[in-house]
């Protein structure tokens, strides 16, 4: 066991760690999940993000291109327009103001350009003659006079919002210059680095577009070019506000942060646009290249986000949602499988007490078997005993006792037969004994059983047994009992009228019987809608109605006339009777009850099933009686069935195999059977009785003391049958005496005087041979209504015995002259006779016939009707032997009288001590003490403790009991003489 | 024949009472007590019981009609009666006060009424029946003494 929990603690630690364990890898899994999750959804957010860059910075690109290329268009067809109106008209039709108010007034074609300027190449051979035609000085860019260069560029034309510039050599600017050079080389348009425009500060780039004098071809060498030149276009893009406008323009303008660079040194590039420190978000961005048209020059464009993109909500919801679904699965999976174990568990330990419960069914059965065992033995020792004590010479009491003693006995050992019956039929080992028994004397034991309860309820009750079964049988004789005694007590207490009767028969004729009358209405369930009809008899034990045809009377008679022949046949040599060793009884229990209701037919053998709950209820009993009754037939190697019509009756009918006791029959016949007297070898009776069925039972009884008996069934009849043997029979057989017996219902006042006349007359006739007249009566009332007016009463249930011994009461034969009992009166006589007795009770009547009584036995009686008289009486000294005391008395009761008598006895007593030791003449003075005997109605255990209490010998019941009265003076009187 | 006769009548009265349930066998017991040396004792037994029993219960009848009973009176009174009663063997007045002793520990006054007058009747009963037998016996004895002269 220690181990078992052990190992069980140790499993149960490592399922523990287990779960644990699981449950951790799996929260732990479910956060990687979720982590997983998160981060998947975030990359797939930016890679979206990104994308959008990628098409917003892309757009940006192409239409910042786009609109400088339309710019550098326009420009160049400035140009051309300065080349055309300029140089190939003569005199040029351009001038200052035309070109000012064109160029205003086609503005809106160069949103880029802040504003756009024409210089004229200007050799230093030409510039006193420019200088002079134009009215002004070549200044540089710094607003001073121009040194002296080999070539200038001075600005003759601008633009409106760049007249600030009229007159500059554009060559003094270091970036005006290369572009200049680099514009006359290429013929295209090109664009200086970055740099902080004049006028607005604004970074900015200047675009320089040559104008040639004469159409160059497409393939023309630079020194034709630089030959060409004439002046140069310039305009200012103001990429600042530029890129400012065009950004405004577009969607999703505050998110981007746009950078354009110029990149031409690939090293160190420059700003073009935008904060010269990137700030923002820097990780996520994205280049697109920027052509302006000018190969010499690269540009890209850097858009960024100018905010980290928020993580998207689903990021974080998403997988928390997956997050929880896992956990409530998780818990699922988790109260799944702690259900299981605890169910697998519960069934565990259900298996456990199941095992447990049988386990103890078991053991209670061999308790119970054990215990029984026990108790039956030493019971056996009580029950042997008292056997023994009832062989010996006893007196009536001590055997009435004794006899007492041996019924409780018997009682309780059936009791825990019972029980134990039970325990081994559970048990499945019950064995039957095979020892030789009478049946008929079994039978008659359980018919006096229930003879108080019949008479009681007014019931015949009745006993046959086929002649032809055995007189001795080997068997269990105590099953065989315990059987009929069921089926007799079951039916007993369901019947309330009518009669129960059991027979007897052997199978092979009863069967014939029955099958030579097979009746179609066997089976009380066909016509169990027939009530007996009022006023129909029935030819059965009582006259009602029995619910087992076969047991009417003509089938009794059948039987009863095939035994008949029976019994003569061994003496023609029948073969049949001694053919086997093996006897097969079938056994009917007949009643007139209340049946059994249809529906609980078919369970009527279940153990502890009654008909239905009320039956126990109005009956009692546990039920457990008809289940044992039937194991214990098939025991005996029978069947046990019944036939039962509800209102009309049930018959169960049980077939037992038995055997022939073969040797020694009769030593065996005379150890089992109850010795039936002799005495009436050879006597004659005539019965009369109306119902045939009734007759043949008491013929059974009476046959079976060796009685001859001719039923009549009128008491005319029987009176002519009289007087008819009264010829034959007196001579011959005059010593033997004559019986006349009368069913109490045959009995009415016409035959009672026909009889008695016819009686009378023999009386007179032949003294020496008066029958018996003796009725049969069924109860008390019977008994004592007709009682004076016939010789004797037999009391029904008939059984044999008990037959015997009223007729030897009757014929006052083998009357044992009844012992004088050595203890009776005569005793109590010598006991009291001589003695001074006081009576102490309130009430006269009591007290006359107490101290009647008393005297009786020659007593002296004095009497006193109070406790405080008998005080005054008893003063010491008196003459008193014993007192009798009424224990309930007015003003003193008998109990404070007792202690006062004590009282004043110890004062005197004291004295004598004290003076007998003065004087010395005390010696023989013997203590006082008077036996008081109380007298009391209700005996109990505590007025008997009270009695003893208060100093009382004894007490005696009122009125007196001579048995009582004798032990308790004989203990007193008899325990003072012996002081 | 008439003593024969008068005899007879007397045995039929004692069995009649016997089988009634008026008597038990305390009253054999009383009759065997009775012999020679006291003549008169049954006689003198049943008047001393008639007179006692009668004197009881007018006493009962008094404390049960009034509005409070005093049940432990009544308690000794119905004591009494039932313990002379058994005495002298009239069962039927016996068993009567033992019924009565069930009201009256329930304190239930109608079924002590009820339960006086079943002792009432079952004491007149007999009483009555003790007379017809004194009388009997008075005239049994008369014709003793006239055959004796």
């Amino acid at each position: 066991m220690g181990s078992r929990e052990v190992t069980g603690g140790g499993l149960w630690r490592r399922w523990w760690l287990n779960r644990t364990a699981i449950v951790v890898v799996w929260v732990a899994t479910s956060m990687a999940i979720w982590v997983g999750l998160h981060w998947y959804i975030r990359r797939l957010s930016m890679r979206k993000a990104e994308e959008g860059l990628v098409s917003m910075c892309e757009e940006r690109a192409r239409m910042l291109q786009d609109q400088f290329a339309v710019s550098v268009n326009h420009v160049h067809a400035l140009a051309i327009l300065v080349s055309t109106f300029h140089y190939q008209k003569d005199p040029p039709s351009l001038d200052q103001e035309t070109f000012a108010d064109y160029t205003a007034r086609t503005s809106f074609e160069r949103p880029l350009l802040s504003g756009v300027a024409y210089a004229q190449r200007v050799f230093h051979s030409e510039r006193e003659l420019f200088e002079s035609q134009q009215g002004w000085t070549i200044r540089t860019m710094k607003k001073e006079p121009s040194p002296v260069q080999d070539e200038y560029a001075p600005v003759i034309y601008s633009q409106e919002t760049i007249s600030y510039i009229g007159a500059l050599d554009m060559m003094s600017g270091e970036e005006d210059r290369e572009n200049i050079l680099r514009a006359r080389a290429t013929g295209k348009a090109v664009l200086t680095s970055p740099f902080r425009l004049l006028g607005s500060n604004h970074l900015g780039v200047v675009l320089t577009f040559p104008v040639y004098r004469s159409d160059l071809s497409a393939d023309a060498t630079v020194e034709q070019r630089v030959e060409a030149t004439a002046g140069y276009l310039g305009g200012a893009f103001d990429v600042e506000s530029l890129v400012e406008n065009l950004l405004r323009q577009l969607a999703g303008n505050q998110d981007l942060m746009v950078n354009v660079y110029d990149i031409t040194n690939a090293s160190k590039p420059l700003v073009m646009y935008g904060p010269q420190l990137p700030d923002g978000f820097v990780s996520l961005s994205h280049i697109s290249m920027l052509d302006f048209g000018d190969p010499f020059r690269k540009h890209h464009m850097v858009c960024r986000y100018s905010k980290r993109p928020p993580v998207p909500l689903s990021a974080m919801t998403t997988p928390s949602g997956v997050f929880v679904i896992c956990m409530l699965a998780g818990y699922i999976l988790y109260a799944a499988w702690n259900r299981y174990d605890n169910v697998k568990e519960d069934c565990r330990k259900m298996e456990e007490l199941k095992k447990q419960a049988e386990a103890a069914d078991v053991a209670k059965s061999q308790f119970l078997a054990t215990v029984s065992h026990e108790i039956r033995t030493p019971m056996n020792g009580v029950l042997g005993m008292l056997d023994m004590l009832l062989d010996t010479d006893l007196n009536s009491t001590q055997k009435d006792y004794a006899q007492t003693a041996q019924v409780c006995g018997k009682a309780l050992i059936s009791l825990i037969n019972e029980v134990l019956d039970r325990a081994k039929i559970e048990a499945g080992k019950l064995e039957l004994e095979s020892v030789a028994f009478d049946l008929r004397s079994v039978l008659d034991d359980v018919i006096s059983l229930f003879s108080a309860k019949s008479r009681e309820k007014g019931i015949e009750l009745a006993v046959y047994v086929s002649d032809r079964v055995p007189e001795v049988l080997l068997g269990d004789p105590g099953r065989f009992r315990q059987i009929i005694t069921n089926l007799v007590g079951n039916s007993i207490k369901f019947t309330e009228r009518g009669h129960i009767f059991v027979q007897v028969h052997l199978a092979d004729h009863s069967n014939l019987v029955t099958d030579a009358k097979v009746d179609a209405g066997l089976n009380g369930h066909r016509d169990e809608a027939r009530v007996v009809s009022i006023g129909t008899k029935y030819n059965t034990l009582s006259g009602l109605e029995a619910a087992d045809s076969r047991n009417n009377w003509e089938n009794f008679k059948l039987l009863l006339s095939y035994e008949s022949t029976m019994l003569h046949a061994p003496e023609n040599g029948m073969p049949y009777e001694n053919s086997s060793d093996v006897v097969t009884l079938v056994v009917s229990v007949e009643d007139t009850g209340i049946g059994i209701p249809l529906l609980a037919q078919d369970r009527v053998f279940t153990p502890f099933m009654q008909a239905d709950s009320s039956t126990s209820r109005n009956y009692g009993g546990t039920g457990i009686g008809l289940s044992i009754s039937k194991c214990l037939v098939e025991l005996m190697g029978g069947q046990i069935n019944f036939v039962s019509r509800p209102h009309v009756g049930s018959t169960f009918t049980f077939t037992a195999v038995l055997k022939r006791a073969t040797s020694s029959g009769t030593d065996a016949r005379r150890d089992v059977s109850d010795n039936l007297p002799t005495c009436f070898k050879g006597a004659k009776a005539i019965l009369v009785d109306r119902r045939p069925v009734r007759a043949a039972v008491t013929k059974y009884h009476l046959q079976r003391l060796g009685i001859t008996v001719e039923p009549v069934s009128t008491v005319d009849l029987a009176v002519h049958a009289l007087s008819v043997c009264n010829g034959s029979s007196t001579s011959g057989d005059g010593k033997h005496p004559f019986l006349f017996l009368i069913e109490n219902d045959s009995w009415g006042s016409k035959e009672d005087v026909c009889l008695q006349e016819q009686l009378l007359e023999r009386r007179n006739g032949y003294t020496a041979d008066v029958p018996k007249v003796i009725l049969l009566a069924n109860s008390d009332a019977e008994k004592t209504k007709l009682s004076f007016s016939v010789d004797t009463v037999i009391m029904k249930p008939l059984r044999s015995s008990t037959v015997a011994a009223c007729l030897q009461h009757a014929l006052g034969m083998g009357l044992r002259p009844s012992k004088e009992k050595p203890n009776g009166p005569a005793g109590l006589h010598d006991l009291l006779v001589g003695k001074n007795i006081l009576v102490v009770d309130d009430n006269k009547v009591n007290l006359r016939v107490a101290a009647g009584t008393l005297k009786k036995y020659g007593a002296k009686v004095e009497c006193t009707e109070s406790g405080k008289d008998a005080l005054v009486i008893l003063q010491m000294p008196h003459k008193f032997d014993a007192c009798f005391m009424d224990v309930q008395m007015p003003e003193m009761d008998g109990f404070e009288a007792t202690r006062q008598i004590r009282l004043m006895e110890s004062k005197v007593n004291e004295q004598t001590k004290n003076g007998g030791t003065a004087s010395e003449e005390g010696s023989t003075n013997t203590q006082w003490h008077l036996p008081i005997l109380a007298m009391t109605a209700d005996v109990i255990q505590a007025t008997y403790e009270e009695c003893m209490k208060c100093g009382m010998d004894g007490y005696v019941s009122k009125p007196f009991e001579e048995k009582q009265l004798h032990q308790a003076v004989a203990k007193v009187f008899l325990q003072g003489s012996s002081h | 024949m008439a003593l024969l006769a008068l005899k007879e009548q007397l045995n039929v009265l004692l069995n009649s009472m016997f089988a009634e349930g008026l008597l038990d066998q305390q009253f054999q017991q009383l009759q065997m007590l009775q012999d020679g040396s006291s003549p008169g004792f049954v006689a003198e037994v049943i008047t001393l019981f008639c007179e006692d029993s009668e004197r009881i219960l007018t006493e009962l009848s008094k404390l049960l009609e009034q509005q409070v009973v005093d049940y432990q009176k009544v308690d000794a009174y119905v004591h009494q009666l039932k313990g002379s009663s058994a005495s002298v063997g009239a069962q039927n007045v016996k068993l009567a006060c033992a019924q009565f002793r069930q009201f009256y520990e329930e304190n239930n006054k109608e079924g002590c009424i009820r339960a006086l007058n079943v002792v009432k009747h079952e004491f007149y009963r007999v009483r009555n029946k003790f007379d017809n037998m004194f009388q009997l016996e008075q005239r049994i004895q008369a014709y003793d003494a006239k055959q004796q002269n």
